[in-house]
């Protein structure tokens, strides 16, 4: 009997087997799967928005499409840039150019908030022309739709400050000296790529909510 | 039997007593913590269901001393019908959200899941602590529905619009109690996804090495597959009950259709669909009733096989059924609205799929009494609940079969019927679920033994008490009794089944009274039980490899390789009845 308790209880091997995963050797993948799953959740909000938006849209006669604030375009613009560079944040992570990485990081967080910014001023076009969120339903599905959008992107924005300190980490100290403390580069680097992950599907978030809201109707 | 830890280093963190207890991002911990929020909410759930029994038993009788305390909800001594509502919506809220899917998924899952498949910890800790927090806040707000004026709303537990939408104008309890509600449950929602999100990735990404998907034992493919469920339902949830919350505050009309006249005053509000509410409210509600009895089931599978010292019947059957239960139930929320007027082809679909849950219902059934067929079975405290469990599934379930048909439903809807179809299957066998786990994992979580003998007698009356509270109450649907209804002796046609309302509530009062043999062997063994050894049932599954209670670090420095499957047990050519899925290979003789 004790042999069967402990002999099957064997010491990991040192390093690379992929068998042994603990705690602190986490699946590099597991960052990223996580905010795949994250994605997934979100998607399902939304699905579900969107199917009350269809129903409500056929019922009543109250339904009145808003104008498009112009901004908007705008916004949409400066988030598709965005990711673009997030993109080139990764790619300077992978060529181990931490201080480019750090600046396109910085770009990125400055975009969003940019995007969240020109929001506001959509919502504040918009309430300046008497449309606010219970004027008809197709101003109130706007409201929630973009306040659900932009509070979403906020998490980003925290994540991507959190990914921007974890750099300047990186910066301020070389590689060899990454304690327990201090992330390692390449847990700043998963952080990097989970991000990425949500903030593209932020992105084409935003242009399906656009579509959905004016090209629908 | 060896002491695993003197052959393993464990790392011992120690922190001070907020970070060890409280803010803790030990899975096991956490998993407590929700247990012990479960049964904080259980032990309230269980006194609101005191005052509806009450009122529903002794509808003109007056309560002098109530009315000291409820003022509003005792005028004049007697209950009055709002407050009634109050208590009904609240059990049921508090009974499915904070119980059936806490304890379940949220308590037993953070505590096992991770030691099942040999890993340390959760996939990520901090969200761990964070989602039991968030659930934390959620419980606290829905309390605090029952404290604030105008007392808890009188919706029910599914909040049908336009009634939970129109605020205070419709009814006590609606105003800032029904607010309440709707952000209680939202933060909910955060709280579960988070929680989903990391069972998903710990599954996947944690497993010892050899513990391959089909060497997971069935409790792990059970909180997997609820997980799964609660990702992709409580979204839904979350969006219906945003949109409701601006209905309330916001002034928006999702819900709220036009030229309503509430008490006489007629509300400006134009164009919405309460359906829609309905729509929403299910397609996350049928999915949350397998997420309440899902991780029961895989609790049930594996408590039979451990004390019927046999293998599941039909493993891989067991898995597809689990996994088919969870599908189908995304296809079938329209069963709970035969009566809204869909046409009759969409009844039709609804009805199809429901009865199609039968099949890995049946399946799973079959399994289980095939896995007790022949066994020498020890006749434990953990497996009389587990066949409790596997009796009040066939009891609850077959009436479910009943009610998928809309021409049945159509007369049954409504009625108590629905009430006990529902309480036993999703309620009391869920519960059964619970307690077996329980019992069961006891030893492992505080190191000693439940007493068997006072266990065996919280069985026995719970059995019992449960079947006499809600066979009745199918009887009384039968023969028209609406739920919902604080008093039913004003209809001449049922006041012959008063003398039955009273029997239920006398025979609910002792099955209440019995749970707190339940809470005495619970808190009483937990400092005085008996000591409990690394694996006092003789089970196969890597928590039986550690010791009782767990270190912090469960493995410590060395991890499990796992060489068998979860139920070997009774392999002929083997020394011991049983082989630990970490023995070494080749040592079954087949």
């Amino acid at each position: 009997m004790a042999t069967t308790v402990t002999s099957g209880i064997t010491r990991p091997p040192d390093q690379g087997d992929g068998g042994q995963r603990r705690l602190s050797q986490r699946d590099p993948q597991t960052h990223t799967m996580g905010v795949a799953f994250a994605v997934v959740a979100i998607g399902m909000l939304f699905i579900a928005l969107t199917s009350s938006y269809v129903v409500r849209q056929g019922l009543g006669v109250d339904w009145q499409r808003l104008p498009m604030p112009r901004i908007l375009l705008v916004n949409s613009a400066v988030l598709l840039i965005s990711s673009i560079t997030m993109e080139l944040a990764r790619l300077a992570r992978r060529r181990g150019n931490w201080q480019r990485s750090n600046t396109w990081v910085f770009v990125t967080l400055m975009l969003g908030l940019a995007f969240l910014s020109g929001q506001l001023l959509a919502w504040q076009s918009l309430a300046s022309q008497g449309f606010f969120l219970s004027t008809n339903p197709h101003s109130s599905f706007f409201y929630v739709l973009t306040g659900l959008h932009g509070i979403h992107l906020a998490g980003g924005l925290l994540a991507l400050t959190y990914v921007a300190a974890g750099s300047l980490q990186q910066l301020r100290a070389p590689a060899a000296a990454a304690g327990p403390a201090r992330p390692s580069p390449d847990r700043c680097s998963r952080w990097l790529d989970g991000t990425a992950v949500y903030w593209h599907f932020m992105d084409a978030l935003w242009i399906y909510l656009l579509a959905l809201l004016f090209v629908w109707g | 039997m060896a002491s695993h830890s003197s052959q393993t280093v464990h790392t011992e963190i120690r922190h001070g007593f907020i970070r060890t207890y409280i803010f803790s991002t030990d899975h096991k911990v956490i998993g407590i913590q929700y247990l012990m929020l479960a049964l904080f909410s259980v032990l309230l759930g269980m006194g609101l269901s005191v005052f509806m029994r009450l009122r529903l038993a002794w509808p003109a009788a007056k309560w002098p001393t109530l009315e000291q305390i409820f003022s509003v909800g005792f005028s004049g001594g007697q209950m009055t019908p709002e407050f009634y509502l109050a208590m009904m919506t609240m059990h049921g809220t508090i009974m499915v959200f904070f119980v059936l899917t806490t304890a379940p998924l949220s308590g037993f899952g953070n505590y096992f899941l991770p030691i099942q498949i040999g890993a340390r910890d959760m996939a990520f800790p901090v969200l761990n602590m964070l989602s039991f927090w968030v659930t934390f806040v959620a419980l606290a707000v829905m309390v605090s529905a029952l404290l604030v004026t105008g007392g808890a709303p009188i919706s029910g537990w599914t909040a049908y619009a336009p009634l939970s939408a129109l605020g205070q104008v419709a009814g006590p309890g609606l105003g800032t109690g029904q607010t309440l509600w709707v952000i209680s449950i939202a933060i909910f929602c955060a709280g579960s996804l988070l929680t989903a999100l990391n069972f998903l990735c710990t599954t996947i990404n944690l497993r010892a090495r050899g513990m391959s998907l089909m060497r997971m034992p069935l409790t792990v493919w059970a909180w997997f597959t609820t997980a799964i469920l609660a990702l992709l339902a409580f979204p839904v949830l979350l969006a219906g009950g945003i949109l409701l919350l601006l209905d309330r505050v916001g002034g928006s009309s999702f819900f709220i259709p036009g030229g309503l006249v509430v008490s006489d005053k007629l509300i400006p509000h134009e164009g919405g669909s309460p359906l829609l509410w309905q729509h929403l409210f299910w397609f996350f509600g049928h999915p949350e009733v397998y997420i309440a009895i899902l991780p029961g089931m895989g609790v049930t599978s594996h408590i039979l096989s451990t004390f019927a010292r046999k293998p599941i019947f039909a493993y891989k059957a067991m898995v597809s059924a689990i996994f088919a239960i969870g599908f189908i139930s995304y296809i079938v929320w329209g069963h709970h609205m035969f009566m809204s007027g869909m046409s009759p082809f969409s009844s039709m679909v609804f009805s199809v799929t429901t009865m199609a849950v039968g099949v890995p219902s049946a399946i799973k059934t079959f399994n289980w009494l095939a896995t007790l067929r022949g066994a020498q079975i020890r006749f434990t405290t953990p497996m009389l609940f587990a066949l409790g469990f596997v009796s009040l599934f066939v009891t609850g379930g077959i009436t479910g079969l009943l009610l998928a048909q809309p021409a049945i439903d159509i007369y049954l809807h409504d009625t108590s019927f629905v009430v006990a179809h529902f309480h036993l299957i999703m309620g009391v066998a869920a519960i059964f679920g619970i307690f077996g786990g329980t019992y069961y994992w006891f030893p492992k979580m505080f190191g000693r033994m439940m007493s068997e003998r006072l266990g065996r007698i919280h069985f026995w009356f719970t059995l019992a008490g449960v079947y006499a509270i809600f066979m009745p109450m199918h009887f009384m649907g039968i023969s028209g009794a609406p739920r919902r209804y604080a008093q039913l002796t004003e209809f001449t046609y049922l006041q012959h089944l008063q003398p039955v309302q009273i029997f239920i509530s006398i025979c609910a009062f002792i099955t209440i009274a019995a749970q707190f043999i339940f809470l005495y062997n619970f808190f009483v063994s937990m400092w005085k039980g008996e000591r409990a050894g690394v694996n006092p049932w003789e089970a196969t599954s890597l928590e039986w490899t550690i010791p009782s209670p767990p270190p912090h670090d469960n493995f410590g420095e060395l991890v499990p390789v796992v060489n068998h499957g979860p139920y070997e047990y009774s392999v002929p050519g083997e020394p011991t009845d049983f082989v630990m899925q970490n023995a070494p290979a080749g040592s079954v003789a087949s």
